[in-house]
């Protein structure tokens, strides 16, 4: 964010930052003394602290902003290791962070740098609490994560932090769960059905997702509105309901094929499933297509018409590089489709096409184990990599087109 | 026509593999892959180590596939006999579910001296499980229990650890959360017994609307504290975690708790309830895919492979003649007898689950169950 403000004034330090500190460390007071049991000696604790703190770094003068936050921090971190060991350590550390950081953000007048001069104060309060909703917001999205993968390395069979986990000793932690993930028919078989349904699954949805999206932008086509909200349909239906309707329809349609083509057991299986999977993915192709298409300009097709191409050329010459990036997002999203689904597989699939998810799902219904979690925090790096490795190559390729300042 | 012709070319190809595949079974007078349906977890490891491994050592060339539904095995069932598509071959389900199968004709009926083996010393199958057959469908595998755990050191300082099934209702002794099942089977009764009703008038007493009433009264005293469960992993989840001071689950659930993972747990034997698990053959099935399964059973129920399968889980094989071949756990080497529900020891004090009555009443107290749970 560009700074609009640089030359703030300091706030005053008794009415303004002492008792604003005192509030952040009342509410953290308030946390700990919760897990000391007494929650309002360490709030009453804490509002002290957090005002002695912001008198207190307020009379150092000529100190880096960030040698008083990693000072702050180093006396936090010291109390909480005497307190309560190398989780208060880092409790400790976590508190002394925020509080040195946001005391030297308030007492410098810094929270007002990023908003017109001219705002008064309770629009700058909605301003900052703006912002820290929206940090909230991420960080209740993404915490999750971590107490998944810290577990996943647990030593013991539970989705428990035992007391050597949280010393951070050695023996409370093992890749056995890892190991197990990997060294298993019970983990493997599923990954590689996984692996052969939602390419498969993806590949025909973008395929009729894209020519549907394209035959429906033709404003000559009848009942487009209809057809569109047809073939939307699966993503609205509550999906228990697709699946309910899939198995009726799929099982007879299997049962023909085995009988009239001669086709055995499972590779029917997985071309039911491969297909109702496809049926969810088109949806999300249709509307990241369609939303690319609006974009596009039609006199482009009437100029490669005009230079003799025809209109499959037309297709893959001209109109396909530009709504590319809607088609990729599109497939991306039919393949986390296939890829995270259970319901409909647990339906229309047979037991030779488990998937992972379906895996998952049983294991944690009969078995709690943290092979689950293991698989879970290998999926999500293996997602993470994926989508970053897809972003570098589409902003690699604008770069390459000029059509990104950066 | 060109493009046609080369997309039909794989389409080809794959069909004619596909049906060579399926000629070259049909050779053979049995099927070479079966779908064998379990419960998952401990439980199924313990059938793959015991019969299923062995059975493939001897047939090599036929392949288990594994589904773990047996929870829903019922509904499924239902689902795929409508839609005529059965793709199980043999299921484990407790004898509840059946008893409910075979009334539907969903499950096969056998012949149980025909079908499995005679004990070795010659006494035919249906003695030798007796009591147990409670069902034509249904070919008993083993007896478990559902029996209580508690933590041993969340036990209040000065109070005996708790020895009888009453602690569960008593939060004055022992304060803390439990863990119950989320259906009413076995919870009510023993709201009954801890409530003075006497052990032989339980179900007596639950077949009235006011002793319906009374057990629902029984567990509100303790309803605060109560979490429900629904899946066997719960309990001893949050037994770990300490969530919970004690619950109800099943004895190898605990055993493997303890005695594999060693957790602080221990565990109640008082008013344990017995039940069965077994296998049934979905009815109709295709000719090949019958015989594998009928040769499959015959040796998986044999009296050496119901034994050898107390090797991996504390349950109690269903014959009687597999009681003496009961040996030591296969990793740990300790001796599994005084670990099995049906051991005298143990059972002291046992709690008969009375199959008929929930079979007349299931409906009826399953819902003012779960109307109680909601108000």
């Amino acid at each position: 964010m560009s700074v609009l403000n640089p030359s703030v004034p300091k706030p005053d330090l008794y009415r303004f930052t002492m008792p604003v500190v005192a509030v952040l460390g009342a509410i953290f007071g308030f946390i700990t003394g919760n897990i000391f049991g007494s929650p309002a000696i360490g709030l009453v604790l804490g509002a002290i602290i957090g005002a002695a703190l912001a008198a207190g770094l307020d009379r150092i003068t000529g100190m880096d902003r960030w040698k008083k936050i990693w000072g702050t921090a180093a006396v936090f971190a010291i109390a909480g290791l005497i307190a309560g060991g190398v989780g208060g350590l880092v409790g400790g550390t976590v508190v002394g962070v925020s509080m040195g950081w946001f005391t030297t953000w308030i007492s410098s007048g810094k929270y007002r740098a990023s908003v017109p001069s001219y705002y008064t104060a309770g629009q700058v309060l909605w301003h900052n609490t703006f912002l820290f909703i929206c940090a909230f917001v991420f960080f209740f999205l993404i915490a999750p994560l971590f107490p998944v993968a810290w577990l996943s390395f647990n030593a013991e069979d539970f989705f428990t932090f035992t007391p050597e986990m949280l010393a951070f000793k050695a023996e409370g932690y093992s890749l056995k769960h890892y190991a197990d993930f990997l060294g298993s028919d019970e983990w493997m078989v599923p990954l590689k059905n996984s692996l052969i349904i939602a390419p498969i699954a993806t590949i025909i949805s973008v395929s009729l997702g894209t020519l549907a999206a394209i035959g429906l932008s033709q404003s000559h086509v009848p009942g487009r509105q209809a057809i569109m909200a047809i073939l939307i349909s699966p993503m609205i239906v509550p999906l228990i309901i697709s699946a309910t309707g899939m198995f009726f329809f799929y099982a007879p349609l299997g049962n023909w094929l085995q009988a009239n083509l001669g086709l055995n057991q499972a590779f029917v299986g997985y071309v039911k499933v491969i297909l109702a999977h496809a049926v969810l993915g088109i949806p999300f192709v249709i509307i990241t297509v369609t939303a690319t298409l609006v974009g596009f300009d039609r006199s482009l097709t009437r100029a490669a018409a005009n230079m003799g191409a025809d209109p499959v050329t037309t297709f893959f010459r001209i109109q396909m590089p530009l709504i590319l990036p809607g088609v990729i997002s599109g497939g991306l999203f039919a393949f986390i489709t296939s890829f995270d689904e259970v319901v409909v597989v647990l339906f229309v699939g047979s037991a030779r096409q488990q998937t992972l998810p379906w895996q998952m799902f049983t294991g944690l219904r009969e078995q709690i184990s943290p092979t689950i979690l293991a698989a879970a925090t290998i999926l999500v790096t293996i997602s993470i990599l994926l989508l970053t490795t897809v972003e570098l190559l589409r902003r690699r390729s604008e770069r390459l087109r000029g059509m990104s300042p950066g | 026509m060109k493009l046609i012709s080369k997309l039909m070319k794989p389409i080809a190809a794959a069909t004619a593999i596909a049906s060579l595949s399926g000629a070259a079974l049909a050779d053979d007078h049995m099927a070479s892959n079966m779908t064998i349906v379990s419960w998952g977890g401990a439980y199924q490891d313990s059938q793959i180590k015991a019969y299923a491994e062995p059975y493939m050592e001897m047939n090599p060339g036929v392949s288990v596939t594994w589904d773990e539904s047996s929870a829903e095995a019922v509904a499924k069932l239902r689902a795929m006999n409508e839609a005529g598509n059965i793709t199980w071959d043999l299921v484990d389900v407790v004898a509840a579910d059946a008893l409910r199968l075979c009334d539907e004709g969903l499950a096969m009926e056998v012949d149980h001296d025909e079908l499995l083996a005679a004990a070795p010393d010659g006494t035919p199958a249906s003695d030798d499980f007796g009591d147990l057959i409670v069902s034509d469908c249904f070919i008993p595998q083993i007896v478990y229990s559902t029996t209580v755990g508690y933590r041993t050191d969340l036990v209040p300082e000065g109070t005996a650890a708790p020895s009888d099934i009453c602690a569960l209702f008593d939060l004055e002794t022992y304060p803390g959360k439990r863990s119950l099942e989320k259906r009413p089977i076995n919870t009510m009764e023993w709201a009954l017994l801890c409530d003075g009703v006497a052990k032989e008038d339980v179900y007596d007493v639950l077949a009235t609307e006011e002793g319906q009433e009374r057990a629902l009264a029984k567990l509100d005293t303790i309803r605060d504290e109560v979490i429900w469960w629904s899946a066997g992993a719960d309990t001893p989840q949050l037994l770990a975690d300490g969530e919970v001071f004690m619950g109800s689950t099943y004895n190898g659930r605990l055993f493997s708790a303890i005695v594999e993972q060693d957790q602080p747990i221990g565990m109640l034997w008082d008013a344990q309830v017995f039940d069965l698990d077994g296998w049934i053959i979905p009815a109709d099935l295709p000719e090949e895919r019958l015989a594998r399964v009928k040769d499959f059973v015959k040796f998986a129920t044999d009296t050496q492979r119901l034994a050898d399968q107390a090797k991996y889980i504390s349950y109690g094989p269903a014959r009687e003649s597999s009681a003496p071949l009961v040996g030591k756990h296969a990793e740990l080497g300790i001796d599994m007898a005084p670990h099995m529900p049906t051991d005298p020891n143990n059972a002291k004090n046992t709690f008969l689950y009375n199959y008929e009555f929930w079979a007349d009443y299931r409906d009826d107290i399953d819902a003012k169950f779960q109307a109680w749970l909601a108000q």
